[in-house]
């Protein structure tokens, strides 16, 4: 019996987050990511040599609609984000935070973009970790906001998103003059994914310092289109196609936790158990589809999710 | 894996006679391919062309039946290495192993348990399917006993476990018409379970450490004429288990390796409950027609059994409800209407919302198509005209003394063309499903 091993010709780009003093940053580590020419945790057939990493989630206005379990570990400091991150750091071990500047949106708070370029700053100061930084979803704000976060972290090489079909010049332009990463974003859609890489490459953006986001559904909730997309990419990406070769971003944690499976309370739903254990799991499962597809950085909440999956992630990585 | 009509033409005498009625051995073959007439024909065809011939029109993966009835399990059948490609056909049996050496007590609950393992999710039922028993008292009597508990606590299929035939064979005179899945052979008893296999028209899980003793081992269970197996590479790593799982759909698909033509059994290694639920979710994203665990905690399984519903989901044609409106609680002429897609995860979301606000309701569910509302919209299969047509179709007026709809927050620009289009007062309502409890709420008070 001869097996069948794949050999492609494609490579995911490896891409690097977070600038040291060497580098002309402040961060104490680096995070790299991508670089696969094999498909998730096939060893034997190419090269996988970053793990995939996890990224805790800090909002920058407290959470309103999180049900306690996901609340309870974090208690006082969801009313402050830079003690938040400092949580995620020192007691859950978070490698890379991801801050999400959600209370800029003009219908969630409505912060300045000096308010979100300063608490970009205070959490650089509080945490050494590479950063990733979102903004709220809303264009028109996003471009004021992230031109402003983008240069108060310039020269710390993070990852800024996101740049969208219709909206990434702006982002793009403030990623380059101040030498950090892109999240290019697209709805579950193949073309549109390579539509936005084209785009921002155009404007001479370096291709191994863009990732994408395909933005995933919550298992349960549409999980199987972006496993379909993404395995459909990472197929495309190894045959060699170089506008689809980049590492994947998944927002685990946010659509995970919108999950009814997740949230209820045992007392609303008795068979489905205890939702201590539950809304984690839900998250972690969420996690492990998007790792067999090939999620390079996998944005979550939940400690206790964190955890299992970084234990799941090292098991696979021991390649047996 | 199908001949192509070149393909049968190498295997025919090539002497162009004309006895099966074709002008030539080609023409003959290009009808065999297209399945418009039988071999029978060619009188002269070898032996080892009737058999080439015969495996090629078999399925690259054979379809295994485990259990009898309303609940047996059917694995296997597989033609794809991706959904995208086509789609996964078969989802993948998940269950659970008991000990003989447990109390009759304990095993009665454990099976409660088990058999409560069943859910209902966007309109589908998703359940266990099996429950091995295995023999670790080495007590054939026992054993037997312990089996004639089980097949009387629970409908679901059975696998009996242990490498000595003689245990199995005991267990087998109380179980078969309840078609069981032995577990199974090695290659130190192959053939005593072959044997049984055979005699007693069941499935046998063929076990061996390596690919290379698991094809030895097929092959030999093969001559002693066992067709029904599922294949199982032994205790590994995840990713070790990963690679046999790959390796033996990649085989069978892509080379009809006929020994790895057969579904494969996993039995997660992890006792931890979150590791085993993420090693479960991996093999049945992975290949894997059964997966066998410890834990069985509802809160470790429903995650893993909606992972399988996600993964077998057909790609092409999402899952969809009938149009139509769904009348939820005691509805009356003045409960508010809400209008919605047809495709089952929103229709089943918004349904689940509108049941906890406990506000009666009527939930139009226009037909997208099974598209959700924003792709729906997009894809105008979602617009003014089409939601207008589904309310006059429909005759909700006749059901309501108002005119006032409800319509998704993500399409609020349709209000207008809507109120033109309907005569109906739209009101935009959320635009996330979790937020119509407190919409519902407060519309009535």
């Amino acid at each position: 019996m001869d097996l069948m091993k794949e050999c492609w010709t494609g490579k995911i780009n490896t891409v690097t987050l977070g600038a040291t003093e060497k580098e002309g940053g402040t961060r104490t580590s680096q995070i790299t990511v991508g670089g696969e020419t094999a498909l998730p945790f096939l060893f034997k057939e190419g090269d996988i040599p970053h793990a995939p990493v996890i990224a805790m989630e800090v909002l920058d206005a407290e959470p309103t609609d999180w049900p306690e379990v996901l609340k309870k570990p974090f208690g006082d400091a969801l009313k402050d984000p830079v003690k938040w991150a400092v949580k995620c750091v020192e007691e859950y071990k978070a490698r890379l935070i991801c801050v999400k500047l959600i209370g800029t949106h003009p219908d969630f708070g409505n912060k300045s973009a000096a308010d979100a370029a300063k608490l970009v700053k205070d959490i650089l100061q509080a945490v050494k970790v590479p950063l990733i930084i979102l903004g709220s979803g809303d264009d028109e704000k996003d471009n004021t906001v992230l031109a402003k976060a983008s240069e108060a972290a310039k020269g710390e090489k993070c990852l800024i998103g996101d740049a969208t079909e219709k909206n990434y010049k702006t982002l793009a332009a403030s990623c380059l003059a101040d030498g950090h990463n892109i999240i290019g974003e697209s709805p579950i859609d193949i073309n549109i994914a390579k539509q936005v890489n084209i785009l921002i490459s155009e404007m001479g953006f370096p291709l191994d310092r863009i990732v994408v986001n395909p933005t995933i559904g919550a298992l349960g909730y549409g999980l199987e289109y972006a496993y379909s997309i993404m395995e459909r990419a990472r197929n495309a990406a190894l045959l060699g196609d170089k506008m689809l070769s980049m590492p994947f971003i998944c927002f685990v944690g946010q659509e995970a936790w919108r999950a009814k499976e997740a949230k209820a309370t045992s007392s609303e739903h008795p068979e489905w158990g205890d939702e201590s254990e539950r809304g984690p799991l839900w998250e972690a499962q969420t996690a492990v589809a998007v790792l067999q597809t090939g999620g390079d950085i996998l944005v979550m909440r939940h400690p206790k999710a964190v955890e299992e999956v970084r234990k799941y992630i090292d098991s696979l990585m021991k390649k047996g | 894996m199908a001949l192509s009509g070149l393909g049968i033409y190498k295997l025919l005498p090539k002497t162009n006679c004309k006895k099966c009625g074709f002008p030539t051995c080609l023409a003959f073959a290009m009808q065999l391919a297209a399945k418009k007439v039988s071999l029978d024909k060619c009188p002269d065809v070898s032996q080892e062309t009737k058999k080439a011939l015969e495996s090629a029109s078999q399925p690259p993966i054979k379809l295994i039946t485990v259990g009898s009835g309303d609940e047996k399990l059917e694995i296997g059948n597989e033609t794809v290495l991706f959904r995208h490609e086509e789609k996964f056909y078969h989802p993948t049996g998940i269950g659970f192993i008991i000990e003989d050496t447990s109390s009759e007590e304990d095993i009665k609950k454990a099976l409660g348990e088990i058999n409560k393992l069943d859910f209902e999710r966007v309109g589908q039922r998703i359940n266990v399917n099996i429950v091995g028993i295995s023999c670790e008292s080495k007590d054939a009597s026992k054993f037997q006993v312990v089996v004639k508990t089980v097949l009387e606590n629970t409908k679901l299929a059975l696998a009996l476990v242990s490498d000595d035939a003689s245990f199995i064979a005991k267990a087998l005179e109380a179980s078969k018409e309840r078609v069981p899945l032995l577990c199974g052979a090695t290659s130190a008893n192959y053939k005593e379970m072959a044997k049984l296999a055979k005699d007693n028209k069941v499935p046998l899980v063929a076990s061996a450490p390596t690919l290379e003793e698991l094809e030895t081992l097929v092959k030999n269970l093969n001559t002693e004429g066992v067709e029904d197996i599922v294949l199982d590479t032994g205790k590994k790593s995840i990713a070790d288990k990963l690679w046999d799982l790959t390796q033996i759909r990649r085989l069978a698909l892509k080379k009809a390796f006929r020994p790895f033509g057969y579904p494969v059994i996993a039995f997660t290694q992890n006792a931890d409950k979150f590791q085993e639920a993420a090693e479960a979710s991996t093999y049945v994203s992975k290949y894997a027609g059964i997966v066998m665990l410890k834990n069985r905690d509802p809160w470790v399984v429903l995650p893993i059994l909606t992972m399988r519903q996600n993964i077998y989901t057909d790609p092409q044609k999402p899952l969809q409800v009938e149009a139509k409106v769904y009348e939820i609680g005691k509805v009356e002429d003045k409960s508010p209407v809400i209008v919605t897609t047809n495709f089952s995860l929103t229709y089943y979301t918004v349904e689940a919302e509108v049941e906890s606000s406990k506000v009666p309701t009527y939930i139009v569910s226009c037909d997208s198509e099974g598209m959700s509302v924003l792709t729906a919209w997009a894809a105008e299969k979602f617009t003014a005209e089409s939601i207008a047509k589904a309310l006059e179709s429909f005759g909700i007026k006749d059901k309501v003394a108002h005119k006032d709809l409800i319509i998704p927050g993500y399409v609020s620009v349709l209000s207008g063309k809507l109120e033109e289009a309907s005569g109906w007062k739209v009101t935009v309502g959320p635009r996330e499903a979790s937020g119509i409890p407190v919409f519902l709420r407060n519309l009535t008070k």
